[in-house]
């Protein structure tokens, strides 16, 4: 099959099944799908609907039942876990919904850690990490532990650790959950802003339809099918 | 960075590192602290033993040991002499001896004892002989008829300074030889059965009563102190002489002479391995236990570093770094309490307070522990080296966390 270097992500038939005894679910059920790049895509779809899944599938933290995955015109479906790590480091930034940054580290360290991990010299690693920070609105908490950080900023240092690594795409699995809409709208405005002026590559989940707002593309999930793909 | 990350890791739950850093400090430290004691008894034993006449080398007629009697001698000790002046290193000392069986007997009593023969001149310094006078005095050159006796000895004959004992033995003509000597002065000596065992003549008065012309049974030979321990430089010594010594002469050293003591050093040995593995198997279940517990609070963290691209051998080396870290802390304070302990009791132990129990080991009455460099590695080896190989469970445990399961766990 033919792809575009356009396409940042290409998911070609894939289902992920998922066997609980005797029971199975199928969390995605032959789904397809390609974004290109530069994209900044919300992804909907009732509780259960499989976006996390299809996010996990993505980013290489699980593998599909069946079906491809193609990343950056790399495939992805059947590398060996140690070539999966690699590929998250240097592909894929992740911003979860909870539980995001290193405890023990600041912020500057919790977004340095990456670059270290992936070699990052010392000096630009500090550098990179400052002039992010101060985008995301941070400027002034680089040396705030976690606990000295709110959720809404906690989120912005793991939207920038997600960013500095200058990865294919940045996956966020409902970012903005645990947030309070004025916070969440605030963390999406950053995010839109990112992706404008550095032309990164966002796929996020949400259930808030402020938040799904500032998306130029809203593809919808249900029973582990897209149900709708709309673009702006 | 990384170790910046694994030292504040360290601290993040301070009670827990406080828990393990005691147990790793308290390992250490009664690991140093009994070996130091337990080298303390084992050198305080020997010394003992080799103390009461036994030295770190003798000459001997080869047959002397398995017969010790005066037939056996060395009949010219002045070429013995000479090698020892000769070969010997500058610090160490010798003298010459006779050793044999008797009986020594007055009206109150007759015991079966050991006639030494010495002389006065080099025998103090060289043995417990002159160490500590009880009562009366030694034995001047070239008294012929003075004995000196254990203040034990004189108690049970019911006698004093002064007083005649009768010794009798068998001389060189195989005939019975029986002569009495007057009691100048007795010794104390760090345990009764030695105080009741020896008898102390000159060596002129030995050679004549057993009809021995100049002969003697032994030169014992002193070697410095420090050596004591040096099994190897004992042999090399041991060798040397045996290369320069005339025809007719055995050189035996302590380990000869003394085989059950030298069996006994050996397991004391074994047995402090036994106690470092006792100790060391109660920490290690600690530190399995609290780094299994560290690392299963921090689940999460593990699969979020995973999700973000870490491989599992870095995370392991990320695990088995905190443990080197609280290895190193708990090893440096335990080793710090060991010596000081040891500094503390550096003026020796008194033992006196279990005197027959220790009398029964030979042990002496004064212990000084000590710490020796061999004893000292093989304690932060074996915390070490054992503390980071149980450390690797979970340390594995934790590269195994997948991000998947980890966001699942609550
Ligand atoms: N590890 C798993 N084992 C078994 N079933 C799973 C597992 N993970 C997800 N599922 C199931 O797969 C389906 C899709 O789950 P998924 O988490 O992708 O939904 P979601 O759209 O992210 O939902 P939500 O909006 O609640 O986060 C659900 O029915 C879920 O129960
Ligand atoms: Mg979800």
């Amino acid at each position: 099959m033919e792809h575009t270097p356009n396409h940042m992500v290409e998911i070609i038939d894939v289902s992920k099944t998922y066997t609980q005894g005797k029971l199975e679910v199928h969390a995605l059920a032959g789904i397809s799908l390609a974004l290109d790049r530069g994209e900044f895509t919300a992804l909907a779809g009732p509780s259960g609907s499989g976006k996390t899944t299809l996010l996990n599938l993505i980013g290489g933290l699980d593998s599909p039942s069946c079906g491809r995955i193609v990343l950056d015109g790399k495939e992805v479906t059947g590398l060996s876990q140690s070539r999966l790590a690699d590929m998250r480091l240097n592909k894929i930034g992740f911003v979860f919904q909870a539980y995001n940054i290193i405890p023990v580290l600041s912020a500057r360290e919790n977004v340095e850690y990456v670059m270290l991990m992936q070699g990052v010299p010392a000096k630009e690693r500090t550098d990179r990490a400052r002039a992010i920070l101060d985008e995301v609105g941070l400027a002034n908490m680089h040396d705030r532990r976690p606990a000295e950080l709110s959720g809404g900023q906690q989120q912005r240092v793991a939207v920038a650790r997600a960013i500095v690594s200058r990865p294919a795409i940045v996956l966020a699995d409902e970012p903005t959950a645990n947030l309070d809409s004025a916070t969440g709208q605030g963390l999406l405005e950053m995010m839109a802003k990112m992706n404008e002026k550095r032309g990164v590559t966002f796929i996020f989940s949400t259930h808030d339809k402020m938040v799904m707002e500032y998306a130029r593309r809203i593809v919808r999930l249900k029973d582990g099918l897209v149900s709708d793909d709309t673009t702006k | 960075m990384h170790l910046q990350v694994s030292w504040r890791n360290v601290w993040r739950n301070p009670k827990r590192t406080g828990i393990i850093l005691t147990a790793i400090i308290i390992g250490a430290w009664t690991m140093l602290a009994f070996g130091a004691l337990s080298r303390g008894m084992m050198t305080s034993t020997l010394s003992n033993a080799l103390n009461t006449l036994t030295g770190h080398i003798q000459i001997q007629h080869p047959a002397f040991r398995d017969d010790p009697v005066i037939d056996n001698r060395l009949t010219a000790p002045a070429r013995v002499a000479d090698v020892l002046e000769q070969h010997l290193p500058g610090n160490a000392a010798f003298a010459f001896r006779i050793q044999v069986n008797g009986v020594a007997s007055n009206a109150r009593n007759s015991e079966s004892i050991t006639i030494v023969g010495i002389d006065p001149a080099k025998e103090a310094g060289l043995s417990f002989y002159g160490d500590n006078t009880a009562q009366g005095k030694l034995l001047a050159p070239g008294d012929y008829r003075g004995i000196v006796v254990g203040q034990a000895l004189l108690d049970s004959f019911e006698t004093k300074i002064g007083r005649k004992l009768v010794l009798m033995t068998r001389d060189a003509t195989l005939e019975t030889a029986s002569k009495a000597f007057k009691i100048r002065g007795t010794f104390r000596a760090e345990m009764e059965a030695t105080e009741k065992q020896f008898v102390f003549i000159t060596l002129d008065a030995a050679q004549s009563f057993l009809k021995a012309g100049t002969g003697v049974t032994s030169a014992c030979i002193k070697l410095p102190e420090e050596t004591t321990m040096d099994l190897e430089a004992l042999a090399k010594t041991a060798k040397a002489l045996a290369r320069e010594l005339p025809e007719g002469t055995a050189v035996l050293t302590w380990v000869d002479l003394l085989p059950l003591l030298k069996g006994y050093l050996s397991m004391f040995d074994s047995f402090m391995l036994l106690w470092y593995l006792v100790v060391f198997v109660a920490m290690a279940f600690g530190l399995t236990n609290t780094m299994l517990m560290a690392v299963l609070e921090r689940t999460r963290e593990f699969g979020l570093l995973k999700a973000l691209g870490m491989k599992p051998s870095w995370i392991i080396r990320n695990v088995l770094l905190e443990c080197l870290i609280l290895l190193a802390i708990g090893l440096a304070a335990g080793n710090i309490l060991g010596f000081a302990t040891v500094q503390a009791l550096s003026g020796g132990i008194d033992m006196s307070f279990m005197a027959e129990g220790s009398e029964f080991f030979g042990i002496g009455h004064l212990v000084i522990p000590y710490i020796t460099l061999k004893d000292l590695l093989s304690v932060n080896a074996v915390i070490m080296g054992l503390g980071v190989l149980v450390c690797l469970y979970p340390a594995v445990k934790a590269g195994r966390i997948t991000p998947v399961e980890a966001m699942s766990h609550t």
